[in-house]
């Protein structure tokens, strides 16, 4: 298996940055997932799309709009009415799925390699993502394992809630770099450190 | 300007993009009515006050709603998915509650 390549490379520092005398308060990370698959149900087929998500990820999907889980290997949310995303730290999902979804059920989009996933954790990871993005980060309003599609100058952001204070961003791989490179100076007031 | 996706919740305006007038209808393809045509391309109601749009929420979930805006004021509403419900689609649940 060919070794792949980070669109962040160039950019990519590891070590603290920006004003951390006193403590580090944000940690940027690339999760690097094997794979991220993109699911949508025909009109109807929703029901019978979550079930084939549960049998191959083991992962049961909340009811409503943007509800996700993850289990720190796999992750699942729903980011439009009958589409998810899902990842999984192992390659191959995508063939898995394409065993189980039907062409009469919906349709499987590998998207393993056009996307990357970035990782923001840490107190200040809220504060960090509003100067991003206009939507409301706040626990009640965004619960841990939730999804949501969005937009940054354009850059099309999907992106789910794994922990109180965590947040995983799914860019494309075109833009990670520059996107990258926004949220390192958007962390500098308050400290980071890249893992 | 905020839009309610019924997806999404409310965000801000520059996540969307305005899909035209949500009044017209389109002649059948095959039609030969220069009438009917002329008024699907030129002919707009342009009211002062509440008014059919179709909007698309390219920046978010990506689908198309029905979005009733009021020119005067910009206020909005009432949003609608433009093809019909999906069971998925009602508003998380969680964000209901206080
Ligand atoms: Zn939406």
């Amino acid at each position: 298996m060919a070794e792949r390549q980070s669109p962040l490379e160039p950019e990519f520092h590891v070590g603290s940055h920006g004003n951390f005398e006193h403590g580090v308060e944000i940690l940027l990370t690339e999760t690097r997932p094997g794979s991220i698959v993109q699911l949508a149900a025909w009109p109807g087929e929703e029901k019978t799309l979550m079930a084939a998500i549960r049998a191959v990820t083991g992962l049961a999907l909340p009811d409503g709009a943007g509800g996700g889980s993850s289990d720190g290997v796999k992750s699942v949310f729903g980011f439009a009415p009958g589409k998810f995303t899902v990842t999984d730290e192992a390659e191959g999902l995508a063939s898995a799925f394409a065993k189980v979804v039907a062409p009469a059920m919906g349709t499987v989009t590998d998207l393993s390699h056009g996307r990357t996933a970035i990782r923001i954790a840490g107190p200040k990871a809220e504060w960090v993502l509003s100067k991003f993005f206009a939507i409301d980060f706040a626990l009640p309003a965004f619960p841990v394992g939730a999804g949501r599609s969005t937009t940054h100058h354009d850059v099309f952001a999907q992106i789910q809630r794994t922990g109180t204070d965590q947040f995983d961003i799914y860019v494309f791989r075109s833009f990670a770099r520059s996107f990258w490179k926004a949220l390192c100076h958007a962390s500098e007031e308050v400290g980071y450190e890249v893992q | 300007m905020l839009i309610t996706c019924p997806y999404c919740g409310p965000r801000d305006v520059i996540e969307f993009t305005y899909q035209g007038d949500g009044n017209r209808e389109r002649p059948d393809p095959a039609s030969q009515n220069f009438e009917a045509w002329n008024a699907y391309v030129y002919d707009r109601l342009n009211p002062a006050g509440d008014h059919n749009e179709i909007w698309q929420h390219s920046g978010g979930c990506r689908v198309h709603l029905r979005v009733v805006r009021n020119t005067l004021t910009h206020e909005i509403s009432n949003v609608a998915f433009v093809r019909g419900d999906h069971s998925s689609a009602a508003r998380r649940k969680a964000e209901d509650k206080p």
